[in-house]
């Protein structure tokens, strides 16, 4: 007769509970949290589904996303995360993952784009974009941050990102850089990345598309930068806009040479 | 339609270590929404695994696992080849069934 011993993972009470916690430092608790659920990050169920839409024939054109050019040529997925945002030549824009996947869809399957931006993240097709921006980012999980700066566009996009986070505003008069702009700083329990230098590898912008275990959901970069302003008490910038690809250009140069964790998973 | 399982299953000493990865809401059927209305509840009530086609074990599961769940177990005397079926079933009468080969 066989047998089976089974385990639940419930979520984070499990663990608080246990004297250890209290005795390590709030880091390493973190650290230990993320390698406790690491082992089953939701966000590859996420991967699964954005492989799938990658592959499917969908949209007005019932066509698949497969000649897509993420920037090293149509259909090259490997590699293609760590060198965004780049300039494309073919909308002569410099463009982050999200929103060249939003072109792609709009170009290939004829999906219409501007719709796709209004659409609140986690809804209809904006989360399949999400989902697919999660599967490209994995496809590229260990390689070091290399973003292009040849193209006068790109530079341009950089010192735009630059003075974007540095420029202090909103109600409560600060910037990016009052968080992100040195060593060791934190916000309640967890410890903020450097940004203006590589954080390090599977920091920063290194380590999204994440999954949130807190709400459950999967955060694209685009999310993510929205929730800082969010914490800054600005207005969102729009999806896909050049103020969200300056920042991201200056965050992704930044991190040259680390290497990428996405994605991962967060509280 | 639900969205499908990740499986993994790993011989391991004689058993099979799987790690079950669920696309799920798992809604309590306690929150509400920003109208104020209750969200009804919509999560996983059964879990049953098939080691080859014979039921190995059987869950109740009920509003208090979290999303997209994570279920880890090992089959007794399972090796390497051998398959393993997960299926669920929710409060909605959905259902799934995924399978996997130990390796």
């Amino acid at each position: 007769m066989r047998t089976v011993r089974t385990s639940l993972m419930l979520g984070v009470g499990l663990m608080a509970g246990s004297a250890a916690w209290a005795q390590k430092s709030t880091t390493e608790a973190i650290e230990e949290y993320r390698a406790m659920l690491a082992d089953g990050n939701p966000a590859e169920l996420f991967e699964a589904k954005g492989e799938e839409l990658w592959k499917q024939r969908r949209g007005p054109k019932a066509a698949s996303l497969e000649r897509c050019d993420l920037g090293k040529g149509p259909g090259v997925v490997k590699g293609a995360f760590v060198e965004l945002p780049r300039y494309f030549a073919d909308t002569g824009k410099v463009q982050d993952l999200e929103s060249r996947l939003v072109t792609c869809m709009e170009r290939l399957q004829g999906f219409n784009a501007a719709e796709i931006a209004k659409t609140p993240f986690g809804r209809g097709e904006m989360a399949n974009v999400t989902a697919l921006a999660t599967w490209i980012a994995a496809a590229s999980k260990g390689m070091a941050f290399n973003l292009p700066q040849a193209h006068p566009m790109e530079r341009t996009f950089y010192e735009a990102g630059k003075r974007m986070f540095f420029m202090r505003g909103g109600t409560h008069d600060f910037s990016c850089a009052s968080c992100h702009g040195e060593e060791g700083k934190r916000i309640r329990l967890q410890e903020l990345p450097n940004l203006t230098r590589s954080p390090g590898d599977g920091v920063g912008f290194a380590a999204w598309p994440a999954y949130r275990v807190s709400n459950g959901q999967m955060w694209s970069m685009q999310l993510r930068l929205n929730d800082c302003f969010r914490q800054q008490r600005f207005p969102y910038p729009e999806f896909g806009s050049d103020a969200l690809t300056a920042l991201s250009t200056y965050l992704g140069v930044n991190a040259k040479g680390a290497k990428s964790a996405a994605p991962t998973l967060k509280r | 339609m639900a969205d499908p399982m990740r499986i993994r299953a790993q011989a391991q000493e004689g058993n099979a270590l799987v790690r079950v990865l669920m696309s799920h809401e798992m809604e309590t059927g306690q929150r509400r929404d920003a109208s104020g209305k209750v969200i009804p509840a919509w999560h996983i009530i059964e879990v049953s695994v098939a080691h080859n086609g014979k039921n190995v074990m059987t869950a109740e599961w009920g509003p208090a696992v979290a999303k997209n769940p994570f279920l880890q177990f090992t089959v007794k005397n399972a090796k390497a080849g051998d398959k393993i079926a997960v299926s669920w079933k929710d409060n909605k009468g959905d259902s799934r069934t995924d399978e996997a080969t130990v390796s």
